[in-house]
């Protein structure tokens, strides 16, 4: 059987990113399988413009973005198959591949970064009623269509869901010549960001109906309309408030669910409220050696996070590979230290999950950056820390959504400090 | 002149095609869909009854077992999914036990064979995820689940081999007597046969009163069902029905699907319009509330899809199944609701012995009563797939990831006898699409393959037919 | 003075921005956490900018749209008949980052770029 040191599932800005960096870390043989026809996963379709002002202090579209690190990857002439499918990865890292070339294949990796992204939750999941025509796509379909094959998928649009990519195609449709009549958001507060409600929506005039949900969809063959509703604070439709838009096309932008089925298939532990795997400082998962990075981890806002997320994953599976391959050979004298038990932390009060969810002190960097959502609007509140009972962090953030990803920092050297840390506590306090 | 017509190619008139072509027989099926399996057949809920249900003495009993017996045969000659997996029927109080006597002294009546009343302990050990309030359960080891859409397809793709026709994209309008026969007047001319069958589902009342002074009427009673992810597929390891009470009604059924899932439903509200698939959201409470009556910690938020279908529900509650006496060689084929896809194997054999008996076909000696399936390559071990690669690439390319369906299945789905047309026609054929993204991901990859191969523009390419077109124009042709 | 109030567009951070007016004058900007914040605040109360993205066709790979941005922001007004613009332009392959694809599109004195590779059948990559 074949065997590379590091195996990277995904080759979209996760896996480029890992991939760069555990070369970048010593380790020249990675691989990365890719399932698609190209490298730059889902960037290839974002042709908007606004990422990498964190990475690369400037303003670019996705496949810019992407072409970076597809670059950086040519220049260091890493391993990757597109068009290659992963059939199965066992816990004991073969990871069984299969493309139309090689038929079916299986390698032996030391370490595996699990990088699959995320899919789009479907109409189904929201169980609206209604028939079921032609003319519903999920945003990212649409914008598949439209972005990479020039295909109008209707004329007129009413778009549920105020995520990112919802309020983004409601600019694209426009753009393209269709009429984008309404973006219904079932939440009292948009899941998008602030700046795209205002250069995709208020830009063009399009209203954005918060608090209202599609309780039907008209149409046997091709859609022909839906009925929006306002809902109440458990989320019902009140009577009474029914309004019919006439509409061929409903895009839905109701969510993104890690795609974990080899997570799953490998028995990884999973965290429910992120459907991405558990990891610790190294975001590695419950199977040693396995790393996890970007939207199949958890869902991220700015693809900036996931590239620095994905560099840090790389990283560490290049640090276990060089560990491991020395005790594995013997070569290196290094003892393995046993390992301390790991800090829990626990996301509580408004803090729905926090990533990493173990810290093991000894093996983190001196700056471990906690990434976290929290459930509900807060405003003029505090992110707090506490190493048991003791507050150590309290910061003031005037506001914070469900739909932006914060994060914390933790300091090593702090930590050191409390050599009998059990828990590490992160929740939202009041003013 | 044909001599015979099917009108519809749902599971009825596909099985009355199949067991036709046995014949030397000049047959076709019209079909105003473009497809096969479009209407009730597409959506129900893959049971294959014991076949205690039904009324002893009455048709539907007969056929019940009849059709129930021969499913395991079918399956294997016509290489369909089907799982003999057994059924249990739930009883949670005490006072209602006799109601699952009754059943049983039923079943046994019309010939179902090794039921077993179940106190709670060996429910619970059958069916871990049961209701903790079961205090006994009708077994009937007989029952099974089968893929509606897989058994409809083979059905009429055998059909087909064996030389019926198929119109498809065909609406009949009207029904005029002429001498010897029919005319079938349809939006895509007329056509006259020596014989009708009339196997309309839904529109089934209407055909028949057009040539009979003895009308008949079918009420569309909707079932709305959910289905829910792979994950949650074995909760229930075999069909789990309620016992029909006063307070609940007849309750919904739990059970695992060939392909995995796990499906809850139906519901049964009678509706005006027979083409009223649409499923509202009280239908979908209703499946809420009565579902984790008998099945514990059901995982609702697992649902991937909602769909509903209609039974076609005639006045008497009995398939009619015969020549009508004032309309010579017009064969009602109506009334099918449940246990009409459990049925249809005998439906088919019954129509077509009516048929025999009145036309004396001669044996077709060219029958040939087997067919192969789509390859599901996930059945074979690596070495096999990798083999099959090497000859064929396009199994090498997944094109629905949830499903993990390749190029080569969607090829072979196009391309077979009545092959698919639309993304529901390979949906059906291959599950391509029918996973828990619900075809967002491989619906424009299925589209572009459809297009390829049949050679048509993407603007042709539908969802199922008619006027469902999925993409209307290029960017910016209206600026 | 009037106060009005924008939310920046320059970053994810969408800063919540107060403007105090005087006129076409414009006194204060507060709100922003950077210089780009108030440079987006002046220039949206007189000369709002966007960059405009889209994508044109391209023949000669298994690319059939290259995505294309331009390259600095232009009038607001200007956007649909920069996209109008664009609606016939049809590239052939191989297209790289930046080639300019339309040339100062409708009057704005600003160009539209490729933002993406787009490789010839012939030389995939």
């Amino acid at each position: 059987m074949k065997a590379y040191d590091i195996v990277i599932i995904g080759g979209g800005p996760a896996g480029l990113a890992a991939a760069v960096s555990a070369r970048k870390n010593g380790i020249d043989s990675v691989l990365v399988l890719e399932r698609d026809k190209e490298l730059g996963g889902i960037l290839n379709q974002c042709i908007h413009n606004g990422f990498g002002l964190h990475t690369f202090k400037e303003e670019l579209t996705g496949p810019e973005y992407a072409a970076r690190f597809i670059a950086q990857a040519k220049e260091l002439h890493l391993e990757y198959k597109r068009n290659t499918m992963v059939m199965e990865i066992s816990p004991e890292k073969v990871v069984t591949y299969m493309n139309r070339t090689e038929g079916m294949q299986q390698i032996q990796a030391k370490a595996v970064v699990l990088a699959m992204g995320c899919r789009e939750r479907s109409r189904g999941a929201l169980n609206i009623p209604g028939y079921r025509p032609a003319g519903i796509f999920s945003a990212g379909t649409a914008q598949r269509l439209v972005n990479m094959e020039g295909y109008m998928p209707g004329r007129e649009v009413v778009i549920l869901g105020s995520g990112d990519i919802g309020l983004i195609m409601a600019r694209r449709m426009t753009l393209e010549g269709a009429k984008v009549k309404v973006v219904s958001e079932l939440m009292p507060y948009s899941g998008g960001l602030k700046r795209n409600i205002v250069q995709c929506l208020d830009d063009y005039g399009i209203p954005l109906k918060l608090s209202h949900t599609v309780i039907d969809i008209r149409g046997k063959e091709r859609l022909e309309g839906v009925t929006l509703a306002k809902v109440d604070e458990g989320g019902k439709p009140v009577p009474g408030t029914e309004e019919d838009y006439t509409c061929d096309t409903l895009l839905l932008s109701v969510g993104l669910i890690p795609e974990n089925e080899l997570s799953n298939g490998m028995g990884i532990e999973m965290n429910r409220v992120t459907s991405g795997p558990n990891v610790n400082e190294s975001l590695e998962t419950s199977i040693p050696g396995v790393f996890a990075c970007g939207n199949v981890l958890h869902v991220h806002d700015l693809v900036d996070f996931v590239s620095e997320e994905a560099t840090a994953a790389g990283k560490n599976a290049a640090e276990y590979v060089r560990q491991n391959s020395g005790a594995a050979c013997g070569l290196d004298g290094r003892e393995v230290l046993p390992q301390k038990a790991a800090i829990e932390l626990e996301a509580v009060a408004g803090v729905r999950y926090t990533v990493p969810k173990t810290i093991n002190v000894e093996r983190m960097t001196d700056k471990l950056t906690v990434r976290f959502r929290v459930g509900a609007v807060y405003k003029n509140c505090y992110v707090s820390v506490y190493f048991d009972e003791e507050r150590v962090i309290h910061k003031k953030r005037p506001v914070m959504a469900p739909g932006e990803m914060e994060d914390i920092r933790l300091d090593k050297a702090k930590l050191l400090e409390y050599p009998d840390l059990k828990k590490i506590t992160i929740q939202i306090e009041e003013a | 002149m044909y001599d015979v017509m099917i009108i519809g190619a749902g599971v009825s008139g596909a099985a009355a095609a199949r067991e036709l072509s046995r014949y030397k027989v000049n047959a076709c099926v019209v079909e105003k869909a473009e497809d096969v399996c479009c209407g009730t057949s597409k959506a129900n809920s893959g049971i294959v009854h014991a076949g205690y249900d039904a009324v002893a003495g009455s048709l539907m009993a007969k056929l019940n077992v009849e059709g129930n017996e021969m499913m395991g045969d079918l399956a294997k000659e016509l290489d369909f999914p089907f799982q003999r997996e057994g059924s249990l029927v739930v009883c949670l109080q005490e006072e209602n036990r006799p109601g699952l006597q009754e059943l049983y002294d039923r079943g046994v009546q019309n010939g179902v064979k090794d039921m077993r009343i179940l106190e709670r302990g060996e429910v619970l050990q059958m069916e871990p995820n049961i209701s903790e309030e079961v205090v006994a359960a009708l077994y009937a080891p007989t029952a099974g689940i089968v893929c509606p859409f897989g058994l409809n397809i083979a059905m009429a793709e055998n059909a087909y081999t064996n030389g019926v026709e198929f119109k498809f994209n065909t609406e009949v309008k009207q029904i005029e007597k002429i001498d010897g026969g029919y005319r079938l007047v349809t939006d895509k001319g007329d056509f006259e046969t020596k014989c009708v069958v009339n196997a309309a589902g839904v529109y089934a009342d209407v055909f028949h009163n057009m040539v009979s002074g003895k009308k008949i009427h079918i009420t569309p009673r909707r079932g709305d069902y959910q289905l829910l992810d792979k994950a949650a597929g074995t909760h229930v390891n075999r069909t789990v029905f309620a016992l029909p009470n006063r307070k609940y009604g007849k309750g919904v059924l739990v059970t695992p699907t060939t392909h995995g899932n796990l499906l809850v439903g139906p519901t049964a509200i009678d509706v005006d319009n027979p083409e009223g698939t649409n499923t509202t959201a009280e239908g979908l409470r209703e499946l809420t509330e009565k579902a984790g009556l008998n099945v514990k910690n059901l995982p609702m938020r697992q649902v991937i899809t909602s769909f509903a279908g209609l039974r076609a529900h005639e006045d008497n509650h009995e398939f009619i199944i015969e020549e009508l006496v004032d309309a010579p060689g017009f064969i009602d084929c109506a009334g099918m609701e449940s246990p009409g896809l459990t049925s249809a194997p005998a439906v088919g054999k019954m129509v077509a012995d009516i048929l025999q008996q009145k036309m004396h076909f001669e044996r077709n000696p060219d029958f040939n009563g087997t067919r192969k399936g789509i390859l599901n390559p996930a059945t074979l071990s690596i070495e096999e797939r990798d083999e099959l690669i090497k000859k064929h690439p396009a199994y090498g390319n997944i094109i629905c990831r949830c499903e993990m369906i390749s190029e080569g299945e969607i090829l072979d789905a196009i391309h077979r006898p009545l092959g698919a047309k639309s993304l529901d026609g390979v949906k059906r054929r291959t599950r391509a699409g029918m996973g828990r993204c619900q075809s967002g991901f491989c619906a424009p990859r299925t589209m572009e393959i459809l297009a390829r191969e049949l050679q048509v523009s993407m603007y042709d390419i539908t969802k199922s037919g008619g006027d469902s077109n999925i993409v209307v124009g290029t960017n910016k042709d209206l600026l | 003075m009037v106060k009005i109030n924008l939310i920046c567009i320059g970053c994810p951070m969408g800063c919540p921005l107060t403007i105090e007016k005087e006129g076409s004058n414009i006194l204060r900007v507060t709100g922003n956490t950077c210089p780009r914040g108030d440079a987006y605040a002046r220039k949206e109360l007189t000369n709002p900018t966007r960059i405009v993205t889209s994508t044109v066709a391209v023949e000669g790979s298994d690319v059939v749209r290259v995505s294309v941005k331009t390259r600095e922001d232009i009038p607001k007004d200007m956007i649909f008949a920069c996209v109008k613009a664009l609606k016939n332009v049809r590239l052939k392959a191989p297209v790289h980052i930046g080639d300019v694809v339309l040339e100062n599109v409708a009057g704005t004195g600003v160009d539209v770029v490729a933002t993406r590779e787009v490789y010839s059948l012939s030389d995939p990559g």
